[in-house]
């Protein structure tokens, strides 16, 4: 017996979501990232539930081009963060300010 | 399951694989040739690259096919964004070597990312498929990540930098997450049908309104989001103003030219072309993001201080007025569209160039303070800067007049004129803050002991003579351009 | 049945976790939640028939990226809690209120959405047959090689934009200027080039 495609695409939503609401309401860049880390993963969970329901691999080819942005958006990523810690000659990544008009 | 080997056709992609072997290229030369001379190579490897990428996308011109198993459209909406981003590329490069001479930055990498981000925002031009789409935003918006933060000692540009990579992962996030729920809906992440059996978004969105469409709408709006954050749309602005702040100035006037024109293609194609049947769908949310971009970014441009802060907003109010085009999904929306973008990225490219060479080395002069009696001081780079903000501002002989004038027609024709009231209204707000530096410029007097900044480059001041040129001959005379813009259709299936 | 039994956890596992992301304070908790959620994915991943995918999820997310966070974690310093105070009025409450009104517009989308689009017959059962006979590596690799074949070398460009963005990002600051004194202190710590080996 299988599971219907609606209960992983109701988790992926739902691991998206809170992928947002982190990223909107945490204030360290790196837990930032993370939670749009977790952003791609729900994307992924589509992507392979997708895949199924059609009955093809495309959805996971799919994946696969996700992956490799992720690794590439992460190198540069945590390259600024690290940038600026080290500017600062302390780790406080926390006080940059994120939000100004 | 045999394997379908797509056949290789590279028309189609040649000016992309032009760049980057020109980027390669810097980089290899440079490591192995050291810093001597560099000056006086490098940027002309990267003109040179440039130009080939520009001559290959004007060669198929009137092409009309779709090659590399469905992923490219080649068509001549493609190549008149591709030719007017090798302009931007050009002007960004040879601005760029001036700058980077006068800071002392890296040359061959600043080329060589400037390269690779013009080759993805032309790849997003043409792009075929959801997928492609999506990584040639990621290839330019990673190269864009890092030009920001050029001035690595710099902790504004750092923290720009930041922002702006924290706020575009996030919203590629969106988009990518449309493009899955656009995959579970279709099948495929093709927009237009390879053959006739072929799915493909296009032939999704035109069965009708017997399918149902919950998962398309969803994923269109999300689609929307992801992009609204490149082309700088509010409410996905907060990083622009920061980003524009912190960045080089050549990088600024790139961005704001070059990220918008490749984020509006994208989007037009989706929108205007692909999603066409679902107008009534994605107009509204379209139309609310145009309303806020125009007043939000027209009416935070008068309190800024800070020129660079202040053509950041100009450049979100911009935005909406482009979306008035994009909404109208007529004919002449889409040629004004393209009309708006390619002259509204000389005029603002220019008006960096100007900024770039008043804020002196370190660029630490770039508060409207700084701006007092510039006339006085740089009576050239004032006057070009002035016809840089009336054009802005949208003023009679300037292109930027030509520009509004076109895409506001297109929207009265599609019935939208209330969205065209607001539009005019935005600007004359907007033309206020223009008014408020030609204020400064001309009417106050210079601070005293106060040396005025070194004068450019010849390159820098080259681009600032060009980009005023083009912004009053586009001004007076449209007509080829906007020509050239009506002739930049669409891929259509069998024609 | 089997199905059911491990899907049930892996939703408990992927949810729960992501949940206690939100509430972690220390940011290395976050990301070996993070790792958990991921690993219950690459489970997820297994029972959708996806094996390549699966291994792939474990050996580049849990494995590389993953880890290059912990390492840059531990760089920054791991002592440190971050102040879960609200940075601006109002913006928490609202971040809630906008994933609400997400998660309900997905859930619907999800629930409503799909009837229509099965693909047409028993779809599942082709991916089934597809893992069978050419078995779902080669699956994969002649869909990426042939159809995939332009986006897969876009990849490949994106990742030298990447590596040479983070050569410059990483160099030692002051190296092209020999005659300015850098403004920051803590330039001349040696911290090798941070990204250089998460590409691989």
């Amino acid at each position: 017996m299988r599971v219907a495609p609606e209960y992983y695409l109701s988790l992926a939503g739902l691991m998206f979501v809170i992928g947002v609401v982190g990223a909107l309401i945490r204030r360290n860049a790196i837990v930032i990232f993370m939670f749009v880390e977790l952003m791609l993963n729900a994307v992924n969970l589509a992507f392979v539930t997708f895949a199924r329901m059609w009955g093809h691999v495309d959805g996971q080819v799919l994946v696969f081009f996700v992956l490799v942005v992720a690794a590439a958006e992460v190198v540069v990523g945590l390259a600024i963060i690290l940038l600026i810690s080290r500017n600062r000659g302390s780790s406080d990544v926390d006080d940059v300010n994120l939000l100004r008009w | 399951m045999e394997m379908d080997i797509p056949r290789i056709e590279l028309a189609g992609i040649a000016p992309e694989i032009a760049l980057t072997v020109a980027a390669l290229v810097i980089l290899v030369v440079h490591a192995v040739l050291g810093n001597r001379f560099s000056t006086w190579y490098l940027p002309y490897l990267a003109t040179l690259g440039l130009v080939v990428a520009g001559a290959l996308a004007v060669i198929v011109w009137d092409v009309n096919d779709l090659q590399l198993s469905g992923m490219i459209a080649l068509d001549n909406f493609a190549t008149f964004v591709k030719v007017s981003l090798a302009v931007f590329g050009l002007l960004t490069v040879w601005l760029g070597r001036d700058y980077l001479t006068r800071d002392r930055l890296e040359e061959s990498e600043f080329y060589a990312l400037v390269l690779f981000a013009v080759a993805g925002m032309m790849l997003m031009a043409a792009a075929a498929d959801l997928i492609v789409m999506f990584l040639a935003l990621e290839t330019f918006s990673i190269a864009l990540y890092v030009l920001v933060a050029f001035k690595r000692r710099s902790t504004e540009a750092q923290e720009s930098a930041m922002k702006y990579f924290l706020l575009g992962a996030f919203s590629s996030a969106f988009f990518l997450f449309g493009i899955a729920l656009a995959y579970g809906a279709v099948g495929t992440t093709n927009l237009y049908s390879t053959g006739p059996e072929a799915d493909s978004l296009f032939r999704f969105a035109s069965a009708g309104p017997s399918t149902d469409l919950d998962l398309l709408v969803l994923a269109m709006g999300l689609i929307i989001v992801g992009l609204g954050f490149k082309i700088a749309a509010v409410p996905f602005h907060a990083w622009t103003p920061d980003a524009y702040q912190g960045a080089p100035s050549p990088v600024t006037g790139f961005m704001a030219a070059g990220s918008k024109i490749a984020g509006f293609a994208a989007l037009i194609r989706v929108l205007d072309a692909i999603l066409f049947p679902l107008r009534w769908d994605w107009r509204p949310l379209v139309i609310g993001i145009a309303v806020l971009t125009m007043i939000v970014g027209s009416v935070l441009a008068v309190v800024q201080e800070d020129v660079k802060r202040m053509l950041a907003y100009s450049s979100i109010a911009h935005a909406g007025f482009v979306l008035v085009g994009v909404v109208a999904a007529n004919d002449r929306g889409v040629s004004g569209s393209l009309f708006y973008l390619a002259t509204y990225g000389l005029t603002v490219v220019g008006s960096f160039a100007v900024v770039s060479i008043l804020a002196g080395p370190g660029e630490h002069r770039t508060r409207l303070t700084d701006y007092r009696g510039a006339f006085y001081q740089r009576p050239l780079l004032a006057g070009a800067l002035t016809l840089f903000l009336l054009a802005l501002a949208g003023v009679p002989v300037t292109s930027g007049f030509v520009a509004k004038l076109v895409v506001f027609g297109a929207a009265i024709e599609s019935g939208y004129w209330w969205l065209v009231v607001i539009g005019v209204l935005a600007s004359a707000i907007a033309a206020f803050f223009y008014l408020r530096v030609l204020v400064v410029m001309y009417m106050q007097e210079p601070i005293e002991g106060v040396e005025p900044a070194p004068s450019g480059g010849w390159l820098a001041n080259g681009v600032v003579a060009i980009t005023a040129a083009t912004t009053i001959v586009f001004g007076l005379a449209w007509g080829p351009l906007i020509d050239a813009a009506e002739h930049a259709r669409f891929f259509v299936a069998g024609g | 049945m089997i199905e059911i039994i491990v899907f049930g956890v892996v939703f408990v596992v992927a949810l729960g976790s992501s949940l206690a992301m939100l509430f972690a304070k220390n940011a290395v908790h976050a990301a070996l939640f993070l790792v958990a959620t991921q690993i219950a994915l690459a489970l997820a991943f297994l029972l959708e028939g996806g094996q390549f995918i699966a291994a792939i999820q474990i050996i580049v997310y849990a494995g590389a990226i993953m880890v290059l966070f912990l390492f840059v974690i531990m760089l920054l310093g791991v002592d440190k809690k971050e102040p879960l105070i609200e940075p601006l009025t109002g913006q928490r409450p609202l971040a809630i209120g906008l994933g609400a009104v997400l998660a309900a517009e997905m859930l619907w989308v999800a629930w409503r959405g799909i009837e229509f689009a099965a693909g047409g017959g028993d779809a599942a059962g082709r991916l089934v047959d597809t893992n069978q006979d050419p078995g779902n590596v080669l699956a994969v690799a002649r869909v990426l090689f042939s159809k995939y074949l332009l986006p897969f070398e876009a990849t490949s460009v994106m990742l030298v934009v990447a590596i040479v963005g983070v050569m410059v990002l990483a160099r030692r600051m002051g190296m092209t200027t020999p005659g300015e004194v850098a403004a920051g202190a803590g330039e001349e710590s040696d911290l090798a080039s941070p990204g250089g080996g998460a590409t691989g």
